[in-house]
């Protein structure tokens, strides 16, 4: 009953915040409806007692994603006029993209449903639910599990290989350098006669 | 070696550690703190506060307005009128200083011929109304008269040194 | 009378008790973040050759009182040109999570308030949440100063998150459970035991981790009142400053629980197993050696900001990025390998 309560409160925040994210004019706010939106699904999540991907959800995507992302719109100056001009023209097409999806989605739910009990069983009392997605991850799906880690190092290596450059005549300090330096290798002691000054 | 030295040197934090042995040191040395209202430190008899004007023994003001020490006073703090008084001496009609502009020089002292302008060892004192920064004759002889007692210790045991 | 009590609190409806607890935590927790200010203000001056606050109350103990009190009292001023609603909201997001991290605290072998299978991951999702508050502020305050200030919290903030996330990977590793108290658990024997010797360099890194992420001396570049005044909370007066105020010490408070709980074997007593005083009170797991690690390391979050100077900024990024990730990473391997070959005294 209050779970039901809970959920209910939390699912219509998640709304009112997708529709925030598209809906507000300022790229901040939308952004900020956005954390709000991953927030309260990590909530959802963890009403299943799915608590890792919900907390996972909120350390990778509201911990470091959108505090990039934030980090790059509050430094935009972005014209939403400028953005406005093709919506007209592109509306039918984003139209039937989401019908599409909205009907691959009831589709799914839909056809899935009907193999499935009513209740799904609760888990038990020493049921983790860190250890039960590392099990099945680790041997179900250690291939796909793997190429995708592949795969995201080799973005992080592409990250990195287009965004350094190597430019002459940069005057970047050598700490290491700098500490290790010692008064021998910058003063020579040159031994010299007294000058006689008259 | 010198390379694998300054390597064990960074990652053992050897630097940080001796910086944080100083800190450590300091924090069980004895405090010097003074507890102002209760404690107060030493003063010297030179010792340049608030300033007054002094006066003969016979209860003359010693000013003569020869406003040597409107001229000295580097941040022109002093204002001063004079007029003859009936009985045909000269003497200020308006001896103004302005605390906010004065910086505590003491040059006025040292330009006064008669030892009229002192500053004395008060500091503890402050202005609550709007001119209340602007020590009139007045005010200045009323200081004077106050700690005429302190003002001529402190000369006395100067006076030597002069 | 106290068995009365405890009979009549047993009737309450479960929620209630929790809630009765909740409130508990919080008001101590807000307690000694109002004692860690004072405390702060005392070390630095003893270590700078001066006594401290020490005016109101005996020895000024009462100190923080009467500066919440001031805060209290203070008028707030929103600047003009700011985003109100943001502006006011940026001290509360600020301090929530700060909060909220303590329900997965184990605080002694039988009281938690949230006993969660992740309550590590918990604790670094609700920390890395505490960045929102600071870049809001910024962003809101609409003044050149308060941004620069998010920036490079925000900046600094995502650089050792992933240092932080590597070390906790260890102690993860090393305690086979990301409950808090499993892993305290798993710290059990004497203090060879802990895993302060196996997890060495993620310790170091952790603690220095900790020191950025809350934008402490020295790496309080956000603040860096000789660069950008006070950073992202320069225009903020009053109540809002005392929540950020709050919410930092409580972050700070919360890294030195953490770390004391993953290196040090939280509530474990240092002399268990010792001949003689291990059958004394002083080799049982309580509170106490909790609070005893916990107040040496906060102690050294103040040693540290009367010692260090501030990094400069692109010193922070070079230290995050280009150090301290490699080392994890060389320690995790390190420690894989320990636990492959079941090393004892930790992994047997």
């Amino acid at each position: 009953m209050i779970e039901s309560g809970i959920f209910y409160v939390f699912a219509s925040i998640l709304i009112a915040a997708a529709i925030g994210v598209i809906g507000f004019r300022n790229p901040v706010y939308a952004a900020l409806c956005l954390v709000l939106a991953f927030v309260t699904s990590a909530v959802l999540w963890v009403l299943l007692e799915a608590e890792f991907l919900g907390i996972v959800l909120v350390l990778v995507y509201v911990g470091a994603v959108m505090v990039l992302f934030l980090f790059v719109v509050m430094m935009l100056d972005i014209n939403t006029e400028q953005m406005r001009e093709g919506f007209t023209r592109y509306a039918p097409l984003g139209l039937l993209i989401a019908l599409t999806v909205a009907g691959e989605i009831g589709y799914v739910v839909w056809t899935r449903r009907a193999g499935l009990p009513e209740k799904m069983p609760l888990p038990t009392e020493d049921y983790s639910n860190t250890e039960a997605l590392g099990a099945v991850l680790y041997t179900d799906h250690v291939y796909a599990f793997e190429l995708a880690a592949i795969i995201l190092l080799v973005a992080i290596v592409a990250a990195i290989a287009l965004t350094m450059r190597k430019r002459p005549g940069i005057k970047a300090q050598n700490i290491a350098k700098q500490v290790a330096t010692r008064a021998e290798d910058r003063i020579r002691m040159v031994s010299m006669k007294a000058e006689d000054p008259s | 070696m010198i390379a694998l030295r300054e390597w064990s040197k960074t990652l053992l934090l050897s630097e940080l550690r001796s910086g944080l042995a100083v800190t450590w040191r300091n924090m069980l040395r004895p405090k010097v703190t003074v507890q102002y209202p209760e404690e107060k430190t030493p003063q010297s008899p030179r010792f340049r506060g608030l300033h007054a004007q002094r006066r003969y023994p016979n209860g003359e003001e010693r000013c003569i307005a020869c406003k040597l020490c409107e001229a000295v006073c580097p941040a022109l703090a002093i204002t001063i009128e004079s007029d003859i008084r009936d009985d045909g001496t000269r003497r200020t009609t308006r001896y103004d200083i302005d605390l906010f502009k004065c910086i505590y020089c003491g040059f006025c002292e040292e330009a006064c011929p008669v030892d009229a302008i002192v500053e004395t060892r008060i500091h503890e004192y402050h202005m609550e109304n709007r001119g209340d920064n602007i020590m009139t004759k007045d005010k200045l002889l009323a200081v004077g008269d106050r700690y005429e007692a302190m003002i001529a210790a402190d000369k006395a045991a100067d006076a030597d040194f002069r | 009378m106290i068995s009365w009590f405890q009979s009549a609190f047993a009737l309450l409806p479960w929620a209630l008790q929790k809630t009765f607890w909740i409130v508990v935590v919080l008001v101590i927790l807000i307690l000694c973040v109002a004692f860690t200010t004072l405390l702060e203000r005392k070390v630095i001056g003893f270590m700078q050759a001066r006594i401290g606050p020490n005016r109101v109350g005996w020895r000024g103990l009462l100190q923080p009182f009467a500066d919440t009190l001031k805060l209290l009292f203070k008028e707030i001023i929103i600047p003009q040109n700011s985003n109100r609603f943001l502006f006011i909201i940026a001290p509360v997001l600020s301090t929530i999570p700060a909060f909220a991290t303590w329900a997965v605290i184990s605080f002694n072998p039988d009281f938690v308030l949230a006993d969660i299978n992740a309550g590590l991951l918990y604790a670094l999702a609700l920390t890395s949440f505490s960045v929102y508050g600071v870049i809001l502020a910024g962003w809101a305050t609409n003044s050149k100063y308060a941004f620069l200030g998010a920036m490079r919290s925000a900046a600094q903030m995502v650089a050792y998150e992933i240092a932080m996330g590597f070390a906790l990977v260890g102690v993860l590793m090393a305690g086979g459970s990301l409950n808090l108290g499993q892993i305290i658990a798993a710290q059990q024997g004497s203090v060879l035991h802990w895993f302060l010797l196996p997890l060495f360099p993620l310790f170091m890194v952790y603690f220095i981790s900790g020191l950025a992420e809350t934008n402490r001396a020295p790496f309080d570049v956000a603040e860096g009142e000789s660069e950008i005044v006070a950073g992202f909370h320069v225009e903020y007066s009053g109540i809002g400053f005392a929540l950020f105020f709050l919410a930092e010490y409580a972050n700070i408070l919360l890294i030195c629980v953490l770390v004391a709980t993953m290196f040090v074997g939280g509530w474990l007593s240092p002399f268990e197993g010792i001949w003689k005083i291990g059958d004394t009170w002083l080799a049982q797991p309580s509170f106490f050696w909790l609070a005893v690690k916990t107040s040496f390391f906060l102690f050294c979050f103040l040693w540290f900001r009367a010692t260090f100077p501030r990094y400069r900024y692109d010193q922070i990024m070079r230290l995050g990025w280009k150090v301290f990730i490699p080392i994890t990473i060389v320690w995790l391997t390190v420690l894989g390998v320990l636990i492959a070959f079941e090393v004892p005294p930790w992994f047997d």
